[in-house]
C-alpha cells in the first residue's frame, strides 16, 4: 500500500510536467494545424533560462520561471511571424522537415553556448526535503509540482472557458472560417495562442528541470513523450492531453514498477492500441 | 507537366539515367581508397529509394522506416551467425522478414493518417528497437551482434580488407533493385499510387482499391529497406542497435529530401552528397555539422521544396 | 582475391623496413567520439592523449616522430567505427590503433586488427570479453568485473547480508550485475531481487521503489555516469531509502568526480569501488591533476576516461621507444604484454601477459565531505586485481 501511494504520487508529478509542456502543443497543433516537432525546444530553452538565471545570477526560482515564460513567449512570436507563418498551408512533410531543421539548429546552438553536459539544478531550500502530510511524507519538490500543476491547469481552463479570448480561441479551433466571418482576427489569435503555448512549455521545462534533465538532447529525447501526450489526447483539446498525460505518467511509472522487464514497452504498446481505437485522440475532432 | 509526371511518362530508358552507374563504376577504379565509404553510400541510396516509394510516390509520411532496415539487418546477421554465412540466401531471408513486418505493421496502422500515422510509425520502430535490446541473447543487445562471418559470394569472391568485393556486391544489388523500382514506378500500379497521394477520395470514387495498394507498396518498400539493412550487416559483418530507431529514420528522410522526393533519383543524389559531405566536413567541425544540416533543411522547405533535383529542374527551366 | 591479407601485411612491413635508418614517423590512428550527444566522453579520452603527448613528446628517440590521425565514430555506431578503422589502416597506413569509448565499436574493429595485424590499444570500453576477440588487442582502461566483483566480496564481508541489484539494461550494466552477484554470493551474501532499467529513462522511482520493497541491506546500482547517476541519487533520497538505513553501493561510474557537485548531500556515505579517484593523494596523481588543471582549466576535474587514455599513451610510447620507431606488430604486442607502470595517476598498473588486459588496484571509496565539497575518499585498496571474468572462465 505504501509502495502504491509512492508510485501514484511520483507518477502524478511526472504527469504534471508532461501536461504543462504538452498542452501548448495541443493548442497550436489543433488551432494552426501545424505539426510543430520543435515544441520541445521551447521547453528546453525555458529550462536553460531558468537554470542559468538561478545558477549564475542568483535569481530566485519563481522569478526565473516568470522570466523564462515571458522570454520564450516573446521569442516564439518572433519565430512565428518570421518563419512559421510562411508554412501554414504547407504539407505535413514540409512542416515535419522544417521543425526538425529547427531542432537541429537549436540543439547545436545550445551545445555551443552551454556545453553538452546537463545543467546542475540546485532547488531553492524551501523546496528540498520532505513534507509531512501526517500519514506519510512526500518529497517537497514533487508535492510542489503537483500543486503548481493543478493551479496552472485551473487558471488555463478558467481562462479558456471564461474569457473572451478563450471563447474566440475555442471558436477558431472549432471552425476557423466561421470564426473569421464573424470578425475574429484569427491571425492575431494564432500568434497569441502560439506565444501562450510556448511560454507554458518553457514554464514546464523550468519547473521540471529536476526530473527531465536540461541538456542539449532534451528536445529530441523527450519529444516522443510530448507528441504521445498530444496524439493520444487529441489535438486542440485541453482535457484530452490531461487525461493522456495522467495515463502515460501513471501507466509508465506503474508498469515499470510492476513488470520492470516490459517497462519501456508499455508506453508504445498503449499508444498503438489507443491510436488505433481513436485515431484522432481521446478528445480530438475526427 | 510536373517532373514526376515527366519521369513517369518517360519510362523508356534515357541516356542520363546511365550516369549514376557510370559514376559508380568510375568510383571503383578511381577511388580505390574510399570503397568502404562507397559501399555505405550505395546502401543508403537503396534505403532512400525504398523510402521514396512510400513517401514520394504514395505520400505516406513516416518516421519509422528504420524498422524495416533494422529488421533486415538483424535477420541477415542472425542468419549468418547461426545458420550459414552464404550471403545471397541471407539477402532473401532479410527481404522476406522485413516484408512480413512491413505487411503486418502496415495492415494495422495504415488505416490512420496525419499525426496518428506519424506517431504509429515511430512506435513501431521504437518497439522493435526495444525488442532487439531485450533479446540480447540472440541479437547481442547493446554490444551488437557478432560472429557475422560471411562466406565468399558464389564461393569465390571473398570480402576483403579493402572493401572491393563489398562495393561491387552492393552495386550489383542496387542495380537490380533499381531496375525493379523503376519498372514499378512507371507501371500502372505506380501511377495509381501517385493518384492516391494527390487525391485519395477521388481514387476511392473511381473504385481503386486504395488501402490494398498502399499496403502493397508499403510491403515492397519494407522489403527493399530490409535488403539495404542486410547489405550493411553483411559488408560490415556486424549489427548494432543503431540500425533501428528514430535517428536512423530521420537521417534517411533528410538524405532523401535533400535529393528530391518522388523522382527516383533524388535518393541517389541526396544520399551521395550527404554521406560525402558528412565524411569530409563533419571532421572539421563536428558540433556544427547538425547546425548546418538544420539550416539547410529550413531553407530547403522554404525555398527549394523539390530538393536538389528540383533546383536543377528550375535552373533548366522545366 | 585470396591473399589480400598477407599482401597488405607484407606491404605494411615492407614500408616499415624500407624506411629504416631515416627519420621515422609512427602513425597512430585514434578512433574516438568527437560529435553527437556523446562527444563529452570522447573529449575526455582525447584530453588524456593530448596531455601525455605534451608531457612526453621529448622522450621519443631522436628522429622519431609520432603522427596521430583522429577519426570520429560519432557515438556507439559500430559500422562507422569499423569503416573509419578500415580507412585508417588501408588509406592512412597506421601502425597502431587506439581509442573507442564504446564496446560495440571496439568489437567491430577487432577482426580488422587481427586481419591487418595492427595492435589496438583500448582506452575506455570496459566489457570483459573484448580482449579475447583479437590477439592484437591490449587494454589500459578497466573492466566492469574488475570493480564489481571485489565490491561484492567486500560488501558481504562488511555487514551487508542482503542486496538488491538495479542496473541499466545494456552491456556494462549486465556485466556489473553478473560480477557483483558472483562476488557477493561467493562470499556468502544473498541477492533478494534484481531489476533491469531501460537506457532511456527519465524516472527512476518505480525501480527504486521495488528495491525498497525488498528491504535489502544495500542496493547495488549501475547506471551511465552523469545525469542518470545524479537522478538516481536524488530518487534514493526522495523515497526515504537513505532514511530507512539502506545503503547505496556501486561502481565508481555512479560517483564520477565531475558530477559529485551536482548530487547534493544525499550522496554522502555512498560506497563505490573504482580504479581511479581524482582526490587520491598519491604524488603521481597530484602531479597529474595539477597538470590537467593547468592545461584544461582550474575548475576541471580529471575523470577515469582521461586516465585510461593517458596510460594507454604511456604504453604506446613504451613500444615506440623500445623499437626506435620501427614498428613490428608482433614485437609491439610482446612489448605490451607485461608492461607495467608504477607511476600512473591511479597507482601501479600492468598489462597481463596472458590476457593482454589491464591489471590494477581497485579502491573501495566512500563519498565524504572534504573541505566543504563532496569527494571520493579511499578506504581500502585491493592490489593488482586481474579481470575476474577471464580468471573464472579460463579465457584468454
Amino acid at each position: 500500500m505504501e509502495a502504491l501511494t509512492s508510485i501514484l504520487f511520483h507518477g502524478l508529478a511526472y504527469a504534471m510536467i508532461l501536461y504543462i509542456v504538452s498542452v501548448g502543443l495541443s493548442v497550436t497543433m489543433g488551432l494552426m494545424g501545424f505539426v510543430n516537432l520543435a515544441h520541445g525546444v521551447f521547453a528546453m530553452a525555458g529550462g536553460y533560462v531558468t537554470v542559468i538565471l538561478m545558477n549564475r545570477y542568483a535569481v530566485p526560482f519563481a522569478l526565473a520561471l516568470a522570466i523564462a515564460f515571458v522570454a520564450l513567449a516573446l521569442l516564439s512570436v518572433i519565430l512565428e511571424r518570421t518563419l512559421y507563418a510562411r508554412l501554414y498551408g504547407a504539407s505535413e512533410l514540409d512542416q515535419v522537415l522544417f521543425t526538425i531543421g529547427l531542432i537541429f539548429m537549436s540543439v547545436a546552438i545550445v551545445r555551443y553556448l552551454w556545453g553538452p553536459l546537463p545543467q546542475p539544478v540546485h532547488l531553492p531550500h524551501a523546496l528540498s526535503g520532505q513534507l509531512d502530510f501526517g500519514f506519510r511524507t512526500f518529497p517537497t519538490y514533487r508535492s510542489f509540482l503537483i500543486a503548481a500543476g493543478f493551479i496552472l491547469i485551473a487558471l488555463l481552463w478558467l481562462g479558456i472557458e471564461r474569457t473572451r479570448f478563450g471563447a474566440q480561441l475555442r471558436a477558431a479551433v472549432d471552425n476557423r472560417r466561421m470564426a473569421e466571418s464573424i470578425g475574429i482576427d484569427t491571425r492575431r489569435l494564432f500568434s497569441l495562442a502560439f506565444a501562450l503555448g510556448s511560454g507554458l512549455a518553457a514554464l514546464g521545462g523550468g519547473l521540471g528541470a529536476d526530473i527531465l534533465a536540461i541538456y542539449p538532447g532534451y528536445a529530441t529525447e523527450y519529444l516522443v513523450y510530448f507528441l504521445m501526450v498530444v496524439a493520444i489526447g487529441g489535438l486542440g483539446s485541453l482535457r484530452g492531453p490531461f487525461i493522456a498525460a495522467l495515463l502515460l505518467g501513471f501507466g509508465d511509472t506503474a508498469c515499470k514498477y510492476l513488470v520492470p522487464e516490459l517497462g519501456a514497452f508499455f508506453v508504445f504498446a498503449a499508444m498503438i492500441v489507443l491510436l488505433l481505437w481513436r485515431p484522432a485522440g481521446l478528445f480530438g475532432r475526427a | 507537366m510536373s517532373p514526376v509526371d515527366a519521369s513517369i511518362r518517360g519510362h523508356r530508358l534515357r541516356a542520363i539515367e546511365l550516369l549514376p552507374w557510370l559514376i559508380a563504376i568510375g568510383g571503383y577504379f578511381g577511388f580505390g581508397d574510399y570503397l568502404t565509404l562507397g559501399s555505405q553510400i550505395l546502401i543508403m541510396i537503396l534505403f532512400a529509394l525504398s523510402l521514396d516509394l512510400v513517401l514520394g510516390y504514395a505520400g505516406i509520411v513516416t518516421l519509422g522506416h528504420s524498422a524495416f532496415f533494422g529488421a533486415g539487418a538483424y535477420a541477415a546477421g542472425i542468419y549468418a551467425a547461426y545458420v550459414t554465412g552464404e550471403p545471397l540466401s541471407g539477402l532473401l531471408i532479410a527481404a522476406l522478414t522485413a516484408a512480413l513486418i512491413g505487411w503486418i505493421s502496415g495492415f494495422v496502422i495504415l488505416r490512420t493518417q496525419g499525426l496518428a500515422l506519424l506517431m504509429l510509425t515511430l512506435a513501431v520502430t521504437a518497439l522493435l528497437a526495444e525488442a532487439a535490446n531485450k533479446a540480447s541473447f540472440i541479437t547481442g543487445g547493446a554490444d551488437g551482434l557478432q560472429g557475422v562471418d560471411i562466406d565468399p559470394i558464389f564461393g569465390v569472391f571473398r570480402f576483403d580488407l579493402f572493401g572491393r568485393t563489398a562495393y561491387l556486391y552492393c552495386l550489383a544489388v542496387l542495380f537490380l533493385t533499381w531496375l525493379f523500382a523503376r519498372r514499378l514506378v512507371h507501371s500502372s500500379f505506380g501511377r495509381s499510387l501517385v493518384g492516391i497521394r494527390e487525391n485519395a477520395a477521388r481514387m476511392h470514387a473511381i473504385g481503386s482499391p486504395v488501402r490494398r495498394r498502399l499496403l502493397t507498396v508499403y510491403t515492397i518498400s519494407a522489403a527493399l529497406a530490409g535488403i539495404a539493412g542486410a547489405l550493411l550487416a553483411q559488408t560490415t559483418q556486424f549489427v548494432g542497435l543503431t540500425v533501428l530507431g528514430f535517428q536512423r529514420s530521420g537521417e534517411i528522410l533528410i538524405m532523401l529530401v535533400f535529393g528530391g522526393i518522388g523522382r527516383l533519383y533524388g535518393a541517389f543524389v541526396g544520399a551521395s552528397l550527404y554521406m560525402i559531405a558528412q565524411d569530409q566536413l563533419a571532421k572539421m567541425d563536428p558540433e556544427f555539422w547538425y547546425f548546418w544540416i538544420g539550416l539547410l533543411l529550413v531553407l530547403l522547405v522554404m525555398f527549394a521544396r523539390g530538393g536538389i533535383l528540383g533546383l536543377i529542374d528550375r535552373l533548366l527551366g522545366r | 582475391m585470396r591473399s589480400w591479407t598477407s599482401a597488405v601485411a607484407a606491404v605494411c612491413m615492407a614500408m616499415g623496413i624500407s624506411t629504416a635508418g631515416f627519420a621515422q614517423t609512427v602513425k597512430l590512428g585514434v578512433v574516438d567520439t568527437y560529435s553527437g550527444p556523446f562527444a563529452a566522453v570522447g573529449e575526455l579520452l582525447d584530453r588524456g592523449i593530448r596531455l601525455y603527448v605534451k608531457q612526453h613528446e621529448k622522450d621519443l628517440p631522436p628522429g622519431v616522430k609520432l603522427e596521430i590521425i583522429r577519426r570520429d565514430d560519432t557515438g556507439p555506431n559500430p559500422e562507422v567505427a569499423k569503416r573509419v578503422a578500415q580507412e585508417l589502416i588501408t588509406r592512412d597506413h597506421v601502425q597502431l590503433l587506439a581509442g573507442t569509448v564504446y564496446t560495440p565499436n571496439a568489437l567491430a574493429i577487432a577482426p580488422l586488427a587481427t586481419e591487418a595485424k595492427v595492435p589496438f590499444v583500448i582506452m575506455n570500453a570496459g566489457t570483459s570479453m573484448i580482449t579475447t576477440k583479437s590477439p592484437y588487442i591490449a587494454r589500459t582502461s578497466f573492466t566492469m568485473w574488475q570493480s564489481s566483483y571485489p565490491l561484492g566480496a567486500w560488501a558481504a564481508k562488511n555487514g551487508i547480508k542482503k542486496a538488491f541489484t538495479a542496473v541499466t539494461d545494456y552491456g556494462p550494466g549486465i556485466d556489473a550485475e553478473a560480477a557483483f552477484t558472483k562476488g557477493f554470493t561467493d562470499a556468502g551474501g544473498q541477492i533478494v531481487g534484481s531489476v533491469h532499467m531501460p537506457l532511456q529513462n527519465p524516472d527512476y522511482v518505480p525501480f527504486m521503489q521495488r528495491a525498497k520493497d525488498a528491504a535489502p541491506d544495500a542496493v547495488f546500482v549501475f547506471v551511465p555516469g552523469g545525469k542518470d547517476a545524479t537522478s538516481l541519487m536524488k530518487t534514493f533520497g526522495d523515497l526515504g531509502m537513505k532514511a530507512a538505513g539502506i545503503k547505496l553501493i556501486g561502481t565508481g561510474d555512479i560517483a564520477t568526480d565531475e558530477e559529485l557537485a551536482n548530487m547534493g548531500d544525499v550522496a554522502l556515505g555512498v560506497v563505490t569501488a573504482f580504479h581511479y579517484s581524482a582526490a587520491a593523494d598519491r604524488p603521481a596523481n597530484e602531479a597529474f591533476v595539477k597538470a590537467y588543471k593547468a592545461e584544461f582549466g582550474a575548475d576541471q576535474e580529471p575523470a577515469f576516461e582521461v586516465v585510461g587514455a593517458y596510460d594507454g599513451m604511456a604504453a604506446i610510447f613504451h613500444t615506440i621507444i623500445a623499437q626506435q620507431g620501427h614498428m613490428d606488430p608482433d614485437k609491439t604486442m610482446e612489448l605490451l604484454k607485461g608492461w607495467s607502470d608504477d607511476a600512473s595517476p591511479r597507482g601501479p598498473i600492468m598489462i597481463d601477459p596472458e590476457t593482454r588486459d589491464i591489471v590494477q588496484n581497485e579502491y573501495i571509496r566512500r563519498i565524504e565531505k572534504v573541505n566543504g565539497a563532496l569527494a571520493n575518499v579511499e578506504l581500502e585498496t585491493m592490489p593488482m586485481v586481474k579481470d575476474p571474468w577471464k580468471e573464472l572462465n579460463h579465457q584468454k
